[in-house]
Formats: structure tokens, C-alpha cells, sequence
């Protein structure tokens, strides 16, 4: 198995279109919930407006809804030289955040993503692998660069 | 919300204070609308096994974020993550319901974290971490590092 010719050639290559992502006071609540995470930051308006943020803040790792919208579109273009190369079975692998200034509910980002990196791998029951690494760079409506979460992909045969 | 931790009050060495989570199939379809991550490896047993898993398996990112959580309620709101990453080793199983509210005994999870270096850099005063989910058996499913910066006593 090697790199498919379609997937090397993205390395290093803006992947589609910037993205825009709004960030939803509610939608920070409903995914606070879902992590069981009772900050009040993240739920209540007013203790929120009276903190040094002055609003509703997401936590690290919440950019707007879906949060891998963006990354299933992207991969959408990488998904079937995957698939016609062997290797059907898709695994997040791990993931980085680097914060910079706070988000904020009301905030509208904008995103643009790059593949970094295709490393072939073999697991340890012996079968093929690509991990494939991806940069997501997150700005604000002040220009000013908020968030980069960079994540990695494993592709494996079944 | 926990008692704010200075950076004077930690040393290489001291612990994040642990937090635990229960992860349920509720928690997974939870997860799912408020991520936006619908990969039926998560909901649907058939074709989780299908992908050669036992069963639906714990969003990868629903992990990192119960680390978010570790991290942020340990250094409280004063402090600031500024680096946050980890690794999905191992793959973790959800309990299942057994009615509308309750879940089936099984696996605790365990987040936790240990100060690995303290430095000031650039006017800030920071500490590195590393962070790990813990299944029930005790082994890092999850293993991770965290950057924070922290308050100082003096500043206050």
C-alpha cells in the first residue's frame, strides 16, 4: 500500500473553501451539557456579562457548530482515493488546540484548513495505515487569529 | 466552581485535581447533536462491529474534552489554557441505559494530570501538564499534555 497520488497532492494545499462558523450562546450551553461541564462561563448570561469576559465564553475546543462540519466537507474530498486505495476504516486519532483570544458567544470565525501531513503507519496486529494531519486556523470578525486546532486522521485497512 | 489555584501554589510534581465521568450511549447521542459528529461508530452497534469494534465506541473528541473540562476546572477562572492536546490510544465503550435516566453499573472513567514544569515566559506564568483519561482498569486511554497559564498571588 502506498500514499494515494490523489491524497499526497494535498499536502500542504489550502483544502476547499474558508469556512464561516457563528458561535451560538446555546449551542455553547448544549455542548457544555453534553461534557457535563457546569462552568457557569458557559451557561449563564449574566454571571457571564459581570465576568472579565463580558459574555457567554465556548470552552477550549468549541468554535461553532458542528465542529467537524467543515472537517467532513474537507475530508469529502479525500475520503474516496482513501477508500478506492484500501483503506475504508477512519479513526480521529488525536487532537491539538492552541488558544489565543477568547470566543465568545455572537463571535462569527472564519476557517481555513491545510493538510500538513500523510505518514504511512502499520498497526500492531499488522495492518496498512495513513494519519493523516490537518490545521485548522480560526479568526475572528476583529482579525484576530482565535483558535488553531490541528487533528489527526487515521485511515486504515479494514 | 473550584477555589482559584495560584501558580505559586503548584510545584513539578503536584496533582490536577482528578474529575470523574460516567460515559453513557446517552452521553454519545448528546455528544453527537452538540458536536455535530453523526459517524454511526458511535450510535449504531451493527455498524461499529461492522468496523471490526465491539460496540459503539466514546467520540475520540467527547475524551479530549472531558480533559478540557479536568483542566479548566483545576486552574479556575483566573487561569488560561493555552495549549491542549491528546491522543486517542485506546478505544472506551459507553454503559447503556436501562431506562430513560439510568445507566447500567460498569467502567468509571478518571481524568487526571500531574504539573510536569513551571516557568514564566514572555510576562506569563506558566505550567506544563500531562493529562489522561483513565478507563476502569486504570490504563491511559487517553494520554495528553496541557499548557496553562496562571495567576500570580501578587497580582491580585
Amino acid at each position: 500500500m502506498a500514499i494515494p497520488e490523489k491524497v499526497a497532492e494535498l499536502i500542504g494545499r489550502p483544502l476547499g473553501e474558508p469556512l464561516v462558523w457563528e458561535v451560538e450562546g446555546g449551542a455553547i450551553r448544549r455542548f457544555a451539557d453534553a461534557v457535563g461541564d457546569s462552568n457557569l462561563l458557559y451557561h449563564d448570561v449574566e454571571y457571564a456579562r459581570n465576568s472579565k469576559y463580558g459574555e457567554i465564553i465556548a470552552p477550549l475546543g468549541f468554535h461553532g457548530w458542528p465542529m467537524k462540519g467543515g472537517l467532513m466537507e474537507m475530508m469529502g474530498s479525500l475520503m474516496g482515493p482513501m477508500m478506492n486505495a484500501g483503506y475504508p476504516v477512519l479513526l480521529d486519532a488525536g487532537i491539538e488546540f492552541e488558544s489565543f483570544v477568547p470566543i465568545r458567544a455572537g463571535d462569527v470565525l472564519s476557517s481555513y484548513s491545510t493538510v500538513t501531513n500523510i505518514a504511512e503507519k502499520t498497526t500492531k496486529s499488522g495492518k496498512g495505515m495513513l494519519i493523516l494531519t490537518t490545521e485548522m486556523n480560526f479568526i475572528n470578525q476583529n482579525g484576530d487569529k482565535a483558535l488553531v486546532e490541528r487533528s489527526s486522521l487515521i485511515c486504515r485497512e479494514l | 466552581m473550584a477555589k482559584q489555584i495560584y501558580w505559586e501554589d503548584v510545584d513539578v510534581g503536584t496533582e490536577v485535581t482528578p474529575i470523574s465521568k460516567i460515559a453513557t450511549t446517552q452521553m454519545l447521542a448528546m455528544w453527537a447533536g452538540a458536536s455535530g459528529d453523526f459517524n454511526p461508530l458511535h450510535y449504531q452497534e451493527s455498524f461499529a462491529q461492522s468496523r471490526g469494534m465491539p460496540s459503539v465506541l466514546v467520540h475520540g473528541r467527547l475524551k479530549g474534552q472531558w480533559l478540557v473540562h479536568l483542566v479548566e476546572n483545576w486552574i479556575g477562572e483566573e487561569g488560561k489554557i493555552k495549549k491542549l492536546s491528546c491522543q486517542y490510544r485506546a478505544e472506551d465503550y459507553p454503559r447503556k441505559m436501562n431506562s430513560e435516566l439510568t445507566y447500567e453499573e460498569g467502567e468509571t472513567w478518571w481524568c487526571k494530570g500531574i504539573v510536569t514544569q513551571k516557568y514564566a515566559q514572555d510576562g506569563e506564568h506558566m505550567v506544563d501538564c500531562d493529562i489522561w483519561v483513565e478507563n476502569g482498569k486504570g490504563e491511559k486511554t487517553t494520554p495528553g499534555k496541557a499548557t496553562v497559564v496562571l495567576p500570580l498571588k501578587g497580582a491580585k
